[in-house]
C-alpha cells in the first residue's frame, strides 16, 4: 500500500482526488480529477469562468475545497499548504506589483516571504532577471514597467524561490503577438531546461498547444478530456469512427476526385467552395500525397481535420453546449 | 524579549512583512505629510504653552509645570499639545490602515504574496504590528521632542512624577491610535475600494469626535429631563446615562483618562455633591492613584482595538483570496 502511494507521489506532482469547490449554488469545480506528471507541461484549456483559477487557489491552499483532496509532491494543499507553496511558484493572472518599489525591491521582498538570506536572494534575483531579459530594468519603479515587462518581472519573482512546479494562470493575456512567441520559449525553457513542471491555465489555446505535452479540458468545473492531443483526438473519434481531410490542389478539377477514389479507405467525398473534402477510415494523406504526386497534381492544402488542438477544444465546448455528434 | 524573538521566528514571513510595512510607511508620502503637519501644529502648540507658563510664573504658584506644557494653551493657539493629538491621532491611525488589504487588492498583489510560503494572518498580523510600531516611535518621538525643546524654553526639569504621567500618557495615545488602526485595517477588509473605506474611517472619526457625547446628551435628557429645579436623583441619574453611552466610544474612555493622568488635580471621573467636597483637603493624586482612577479606560481602549482587530482578522481568514 504504501509503496503504491510512494508510486504516486513520484509520478504526478499534482494530483486531485473528486476536489469539488460550491459557492453557495454554484458548483465552480466539479469532482476534478486531476493528474499532472512530474517534468510535463500541462495546458488547463477552457473558457472564462470554467473554473480553472478556482482549482489553481485550491492547489495552493488559498481556498479551501468543499469535497476531495489536492495534493502536490505528495502534500495535501489543504493541510500543509505551507509545503505546498514552498515548491509550487505561482503567477497569477494580471500579476500585480509594489509600484512605488522597483523590480528588485518587489522581488527581495518575495525571497524575504520565503526565508531566503538576502545575500543569496541577492544572487539568484540577478539571476531571474537576467533570465527574463530584465537585466538592465531590475533598478527601476515597476510603476513605469510595461504590461509585458511586469509578466517577465512575474516570471523571475517565480523562479527566486526556486519552484519544482510552477502555476501559471493567463500568462499570455494581454500581451503582443511577439512577446507571447519570447513568453513561450521562456516557458518551453523552463521545462526542458531546468526539468520543471508547468501549469498552464489559458483560454487561448493557439498560443498554449505549441509548449504544451499534455493538456486537459475544462469545461464548467469538469474535465472533459485530459491527455496528449493525439490522445484527445482519440478520445474524440470515439464519437465517430472516420476522419475528414481537406485538400486543394493545382489543378482542382474532376481528375483530382478520381485518384481520391482509388484510395483505400475513402469513404465520401463533398466539394465545398474552397477544398474537397474527403471522409475516410483512417488518415490517408502520406498515401493520397503519392497519388497526388504521381498524376502531376500540386497539393496547396491538405490538413486532417479535428486533430489540431482547435477543433477538439471546440468540439467539447459544442459537446458541452449540446450539438454532440458526428461531424457537420 | 527573547519569547517574542521565538514567536516572529517561527511565525513564517512575519518578520519580512513587518520590516516592508514599515519600510513602506516610513518613506510614504502620505506619512510625511501627515507627520509633518502634527509636528509643526505641535511645536506651535508647545511655544504658545511656554510662553505661557513663562509669563505667568511669576504671579501664581504654579506645580507641575512640566506637564503644563502639554496641557496649557494660550489665546493665540486655542489647542494645547494633548487636546491636538486626541483630534489629529485617529488621522494617524486611519492614514497608516485604511489601504491596508483592499490596497493590495487592488494592486493584485495579495495573491501574489499570499502564494509565498507564509501563514496567511502573517499579513495581517505583520500589518498591524508594523502600524503599531510606527506610531509608538511617532508619539514618543514626538512627546519627547516637546519635552527636550520644553525644558531649553522654560528651563524646568520634570519630576519622576510627572515623567511617569508622561509615559503613561504617550503609551495610551499609541494604544489610542492603534484602536483607529485596527478599525482603518477592518474597513479595508469589509469595503473593496480604498476610497470607501477612508471615508468609512472618517465618517467614524468625526461622529466620535463632535457628535457622539452631543447624541448621549440628548438621549439621556429624553429619559431623565432635567430642569433648574429637578431634584438630586434625576441630575445623578441623567448623568450616569449621559456617562454610559459616552463610554461606550473609545474618544471619551481616552480623552477622560488623558485628563486625569496629566491634571493630577482631577480626582474623580464622576460628579460631586457639595456635601460630598465639603471638608475636602485640597490636593493632588500621585502618580499611581491617577493610573488607578483611568484603569477601567485603559482596560476599555485596549479591548476596544483588541476586538476591532480580532473582527479583522476573523474577517482576513475567511475571505476568498480571488477578486
Amino acid at each position: 500500500m504504501t509503496s503504491k502511494n510512494n508510486l504516486l507521489k513520484k509520478n504526478f506532482i499534482v494530483e486531485t482526488i473528486n476536489l469539488t469547490k460550491k459557492y453557495g449554488d454554484i458548483t465552480a469545480v466539479n469532482n476534478l480529477n486531476l493528474q499532472v506528471e512530474e517534468g510535463t507541461v500541462f495546458g488547463l484549456l477552457g473558457p472564462n469562468g470554467a473554473g480553472k483559477t478556482t482549482t489553481i487557489l485550491m492547489l495552493l491552499g488559498l481556498t479551501e475545497p468543499s469535497s476531495g483532496q489536492a495534493f502536490v509532491a505528495g502534500y495535501d494543499s489543504t493541510r500543509n499548504p505551507i509545503q505546498v507553496k514552498s515548491i509550487v511558484g505561482y503567477l497569477p493572472d494580471n500579476v500585480g506589483f509594489y509600484e512605488e518599489m522597483t523590480g528588485i525591491e518587489n522581488l527581495l521582498y518575495t525571497a524575504a516571504l520565503n526565508g531566503i538570506p538576502k545575500n543569496q536572494a541577492k544572487i539568484r534575483i540577478e539571476q531571474a532577471l537576467e533570465r527574463v531579459g530584465l537585466k538592465d530594468t531590475g533598478k527601476r519603479r515597476v510603476g513605469e514597467y510595461s504590461r509585458g515587462m511586469r509578466q517577465r518581472l512575474g516570471i523571475a519573482d517565480v523562479l527566486v524561490k526556486d519552484p519544482k512546479l510552477i502555476i501559471m494562470d493567463e500568462p499570455t493575456l494581454g500581451i503582443d503577438p511577439e512577446g507571447i512567441h519570447d513568453l513561450l520559449n521562456l516557458i518551453k525553457d523552463l521545462a526542458h531546461q531546468d526539468g520543471r513542471t508547468i501549469l498552464i491555465s489559458s483560454h487561448l489555446l493557439h498560443q498554449i498547444q505549441k509548449i504544451c505535452d499534455k493538456v486537459g479540458i475544462f469545461v464548467e468545473g469538469k474535465l472533459m478530456a485530459s491527455g496528449t492531443i493525439d490522445e484527445l483526438q482519440h478520445q474524440l473519434a470515439g464519437g465517430s469512427d472516420h476522419v475528414e481531410i481537406e485538400l486543394k490542389t493545382v489543378p482542382f478539377d474532376d481528375g483530382l476526385l478520381k485518384i481520391c477514389q482509388k484510395i483505400n479507405g475513402v469513404l465520401n467525398y463533398q466539394w465545398s467552395e474552397d477544398y474537397l473534402l474527403l471522409q475516410c477510415e483512417q488518415d490517408v494523406r502520406e498515401e493520397l500525397s503519392k497519388k497526388l504526386y504521381e498524376n502531376n497534381y500540386l497539393p496547396l492544402h491538405l490538413q486532417l481535420r479535428g486533430i489540431s488542438l482547435d477543433s477538439i477544444y471546440l468540439r467539447y465546448f459544442q459537446k458541452e453546449e449540446g450539438y454532440g455528434g458526428g461531424f457537420s | 524579549m527573547e519569547g517574542l524573538a521565538k514567536i516572529i521566528g517561527s511565525n513564517k514571513g512575519l518578520s519580512a512583512v513587518i520590516a516592508k510595512e514599515v519600510g513602506d510607511h516610513l518613506s510614504g508620502k502620505r506619512f510625511l505629510i501627515l507627520s509633518l503637519l502634527i509636528i509643526v501644529i505641535c511645536l506651535g502648540s508647545l511655544y504658545v504653552a511656554a510662553s505661557t507658563i513663562r509669563s505667568s510664573v511669576g504671579r501664581d504658584q504654579l506645580d507641575f509645570v512640566f506637564l503644563r506644557l502639554y496641557t496649557s494653551s494660550g489665546s493665540s493657539m486655542p489647542f494645547s499639545f494633548i487636546s491636538f493629538i486626541a483630534f489629529l491621532g485617529p488621522l494617524i491611525g486611519l492614514t497608516l490602515g485604511f489601504d491596508a488589504i483592499n490596497g493590495e487588492r487592488d494592486r493584485r498583489t495579495l495573491s501574489r504574496v499570499l502564494a509565498q510560503p507564509i501563514y496567511r494572518d502573517a499579513l495581517i498580523n505583520g500589518k498591524f504590528i508594523a502600524g503599531v510600531m510606527v506610531v509608538f516611535f511617532m508619539i514618543f518621538g514626538l512627546g519627547f521632542l516637546v519635552a527636550g525643546l520644553g525644558i531649553i524654553l522654560t528651563g524646568v526639569p520634570p519630576t519622576f512624577d510627572e515623567l511617569c504621567r508622561l509615559l503613561a500618557y504617550l503609551t495610551l495615545s499609541v494604544i489610542y491610535i492603534s484602536f483607529w488602526l485596527a478599525l482603518a485595517i477592518l474597513f479595508s477588509l469589509l469595503f473593496r475600494q480604498t476610497s470607501t473605506s477612508a471615508l468609512a474611517g472618517i465618517a467614524v472619526w468625526l461622529f466620535l469626535a463632535f457628535f457622539a457625547t452631543l447624541l448621549a446628551g440628548m438621549i439621556a435628557d429624553g429619559i431623565f429631563p432635567v430642569s433648574d429645579n429637578s431634584n438630586v436623583d434625576q441630575v445623578l441619574a441623567n448623568d450616569k446615562v449621559k456617562k454610559t453611552l459616552s463610554r461606550l466610544s473609545p474618544t471619551f474612555l481616552y480623552e477622560e483618562a488623558v485628563v486625569t493622568i496629566m491634571n493630577p488635580s482631577v480626582r474623580t471621573l464622576g460628579p460631586i455633591l457639595l456635601s460630598q467636597a465639603v471638608g475636602a483637603i485640597q490636593g493632588t493624586l500621585s502618580f499611581t492613584q491617577s493610573l488607578l482612577l483611568i484603569w477601567p479606560q485603559l482596560v476599555g481602549l485596549i479591548g476596544a482595538t483588541l476586538i476591532c482587530f480580532a473582527l479583522a482578522y476573523i474577517n482576513f481568514m475567511k475571505q476568498e483570496i480571488r477578486a
